[in-house]
């Protein structure tokens, strides 16, 4: 599994996330801010060759403590389904839709999530993927509910959508911090938040959210918006490209 | 090197896709059969999202198959009479077919009854054709041996509506090949594949084509299938990926007119007994995913259940 929170980054984006962290430690805890954090940049752009990206996380705090970083992408409907075996043939018995699945999660902690957080904080501001409260449609509770709530939390750690796994946010001193979030090729698009969270005692005192946008840009946004809004004249004009192309791949071979 | 798809919503090396497309594209310049049932399994293998690959496989089948018959008709060997037939029985059979699709959907098993549907079609075919190209070429082996009748007659000969097909060399009733064409419409809505695989054993054994015409006028039909269900997935789904079709196709058609030429230097008895074997494998592979429990028992979708 990909790593999302990888600890080094580009070296050109350190000097830019040093000016920024010099500007944060002058501009924002002095106003009285537990915690003030930005990212090194607030949209991700899909393009052709797109194979994933890092961002940078940074910023200060107003004195010791842990810094705790959840990334949440736009929330979507999804349906579980579970396989049963019927007559020796395995088959979908089973299926539960969940109404608010975050389309992309993960978090970072400058020490393990227990050691900086009691349960009770890291349920209350749904910190880790035991803490997302997924909603089923129609309303379930119980083992069943809890069942598929966990599956759905495992096929999206598979598909790299989910990082249980705890990254690393670093200090530099006492009260800068920094981490590197990486995103996977699939990464879904919509807007994200990442929310910053500093905790001492276990317990949070100060927050931050800062937006962030995953876009595609160029032909690609062009092909996937005409494919939405003109969907007859894209089907049509998909027909058509693919009877030109298979024309013109055969026009060498003439009289072969 | 990667390549961004944007409606699949993810990036796939160009690479691996190329050679897939030419893979497919082989097969389908050598039998006739678009390969829809071997493309759409090898791109959700590789993790593009099912409808994706469904919708962009049949798009991609377009472009195959206009280079296909194009090679094909080059030679000679298009029945375009018995390809426009076919195509009569095949649109009806596709209304029927989509229909049949969204009766099955309410009885909430389609997935099954497709795989099902797969293991049986590819079991038999493949059993019956295996059988009878080993037979045949079994008796070339043998010297002096008897010649056959052209073909054998039976009450299908008796039927109106009789019509001459002078490429394939064949006096039949016209109601044969519609009524083919109707049950592999009805077969390629419900599986979401040009159905050629089908289509090409039935026209060798159902209405004794000679084995030369069968993929030039298979794959004629197999366009016309494919652009219909391409159009509809794009319009009602938006699950058609042009970038991934168009890389696919890329490979593919070079793949297919490589294909052809090496169809045409194989004898007939051994591509029917290749082709047997290739669908044999891939009901075999089928069978084995419904009886094996799978890696992980749960899948996730998006959208409501």
């Amino acid at each position: 599994m990909n790593r999302v929170f990888a600890r080094r980054g580009p070296r050109l984006q350190g000097f830019a996330v040093l000016f920024c962290l010099a500007l944060a430690l002058a501009a924002g805890p002095a106003r009285g801010d537990a915690v003030v954090a930005d990212l090194s940049s607030h949209l991700i752009a899909i393009t052709s060759g797109f194979t994933g990206a890092s961002v940078v996380l940074f910023g200060a705090t107003d004195g010791p403590g842990d810094i705790i970083a959840v990334v949440r992408g736009p929330e979507r409907e999804m349906t579980v389904w579970r396989k049963g075996k019927v007559a020796g043939v395995w088959v979908n018995a089973e299926a539960m839709t969940f109404t608010n699945v975050p389309s992309f999660y993960a978090v970072a902690a400058s020490r393990p999530l227990n050691d900086a957080l009691l349960p009770g904080a890291a349920a209350l501001y749904r910190i880790g993927t035991a803490n997302l409260k997924l909603e089923s449609k129609p309303p379930m509770t119980g083992d069943r509910a809890k069942r598929f709530a966990q599956a759905l939390v495992e096929e999206q750690q598979r598909a790299g959508l989910m990082v249980a796994e705890i990254g690393k946010i670093t200090f530099l001193g006492e009260r800068l911090f920094r981490a590197s979030i990486r995103f996977p090729a699939n990464v879904p698009t919509g807007t994200y938040l990442v929310e910053v969270f500093l905790a001492r005692d276990r317990d949070v005192v100060g927050g931050q959210t800062t937006p962030l946008r995953v876009e595609k840009v160029g032909i690609d946004a062009e092909v996937s918006d005409f494919a939405t809004r003109e969907a007859a004249a894209y089907g049509a004009i998909a027909v058509l490209t693919a009877v030109v192309a298979g024309w013109l791949a055969s026009l060498p071979f003439r009289g072969v | 090197m990667d390549i961004y798809l944007p409606i699949a919503e993810m990036s796939l090396d160009v690479f691996v896709l190329l050679g897939i497309g030419a893979a497919i594209g082989f097969l389908s310049g050598v039998f006739g059969v678009g390969g829809g049932f071997l493309l759409t399994p090898l791109l959700i293998f590789i993790g593009v999202p099912p409808a994706v690959a469904v919708a962009s496989s049949a798009n991609q089948l377009v472009g195959a198959s206009v280079s296909g018959v194009i090679a094909h008709w080059r030679r000679g060997n298009v029945d375009f009479k018995m390809g426009f037939i076919l195509l009569l029985g095949g649109l009806a059979g596709s209304v029927l077919g989509v229909w049949v699709f969204t009766w099955l959907k309410r009885l909430g098993q389609v997935e099954l009854t497709i795989s099902l549907l797969y293991v049986v079609l590819l079991g038999t075919l493949g059993a019956l054709m295996a059988i009878e190209s080993t037979r045949a070429l079994l008796r070339q082996r043998r010297p002096g041996g008897f010649r056959r009748k052209l073909h054998q007659h039976n009450w299908l000969h008796g039927l109106p509506l009789k019509t001459r097909f002078r490429r394939s060399k064949l006096y039949i009733s016209a109601l044969l090949p519609i009524a083919l064409g109707l049950a592999v419409g009805v077969l390629s809505a419900v599986l979401g594949i040009g159905g050629g695989f089908v289509l090409v054993p039935a026209m060798i054994y159902l209405l004794g084509m000679p084995t030369a015409v069968v993929p030039g006028t298979s794959l004629l039909q197999i366009i016309f299938v494919a652009a219909n269900v391409t159009f509809l997935q794009a319009y009602t789904n938006r699950t058609v990926d042009a970038v991934l079709a168009l890389v696919l196709l890329a490979g593919g058609v070079l793949g297919a007119q490589i294909g052809t030429r090496f169809g045409t230097r194989l004898r007939g008895e051994q591509l029917r007994f290749l082709l047997a074997l290739l669908v044999l494998a891939v009901g075999a592979k089928l069978a084995v995913d419904l009886t094996v429990r799978p890696a992980s028992l749960y899948a996730v979708t998006t959208g409501s259940g």
